[in-house]
């Protein structure tokens, strides 16, 4: 095993240690500043990833059922609250992928004869990916 | 060491689905739930639908979009929640829910793309 770390020595001789004191945190501190707010909206992205599950399941289950049943989902589909929601879940899925990308070059750090790639080279790839991507999921439920 | 084990599993799940649907879902969900109900473009007939999802590779590509996607899903809110509205009595519950309900939707896009065809 490693080296005992001095701090794990010193903690062994304060039997009773206080508790650190922590300035307690509002509930709301996501609201406080506007990276903080972005943050939280591209946590939340997620349930946006979910629920398109949810739909390509409900896609599935009526394309098993039969054509009435499709023609049904695709009527659901067409109401207005859902499109409001699919609205709503196309801007946080864009907004998923784009913040996903840009993650890359600080997750990834390329370097290239001792220099770091400058950030928009390691993330461009991925744009072209899904560009591509995207094309052929397109071309292949539109032929 | 158990416990952290399996964060590194979750963590795994969670950045596969977030690459997958990064560069999958903004595509479908435009065409199927946008384009296609407001007649911006004319939606595929059903038996075209049929005929895509009984190939053996579309199946396995919906298969692991799903998995993937809620694995993700399942890990980014756990964590959110815990971050966002200090709720760490509730942990234990949020954990199952959050993976509970990912492991039962993959299992339902399991028994639909198994028996679609």
């Amino acid at each position: 095993m490693g080296a005992v770390k001095p701090e794990t020595i010193r903690v062994e001789y304060a039997e009773f240690h206080p508790r650190w004191y922590r300035p307690p945190v509002s509930v709301y501190w996501w609201l406080k500043q506007r990276q903080y707010l972005t943050f939280i909206l591209r946590e939340l992205s997620s349930v946006f990833v979910a629920l398109f599950v949810v739909m390509t399941l409900f896609q599935l289950w009526a394309l098993k059922k039969g054509p009435e049943a499709y023609a049904q989902f695709q009527q659901w589909l067409q109401s207005p609250l859902v499109i409001a929601l699919s609205i709503i879940g196309l801007f946080f899925v864009v907004f998923h992928s784009i913040t996903w990308f840009n993650l890359t070059p600080s997750a990834m750090p390329v370097r290239l004869g001792g220099k770091r790639l400058p950030a928009f080279l390691v993330a461009a790839p991925s744009y072209v990916a899904w560009a591509v991507v995207s094309a052929i999921v397109a071309w292949l439920v539109l032929r | 060491m158990a416990r952290q084990s399996n964060e590194a599993f979750f963590w795994v799940m969670f950045s596969a689905g977030g690459v997958v649907a990064a560069l999958l879902i903004p595509v479908q969900l435009f065409l199927f739930a946008i384009a296609f109900p407001l007649g911006w473009l004319p939606a595929p007939s059903y038996e075209h639908l049929m005929a895509l999802v009984r190939l053996p590779l579309v199946r396995i590509y919906l298969f692991v979009l799903c998995c993937l996607s809620l694995f993700h899903w399942a890990h980014r809110f756990r964590y959110t929640l815990y971050d966002g509205l200090q709720v760490k009595h509730l942990n234990e519950i949020i954990f199952t829910l959050c993976y509970g309900g990912a492991v039962i939707g993959t299992m339902v896009a399991a028994y639909l793309l198994w028996t679609i065809a």
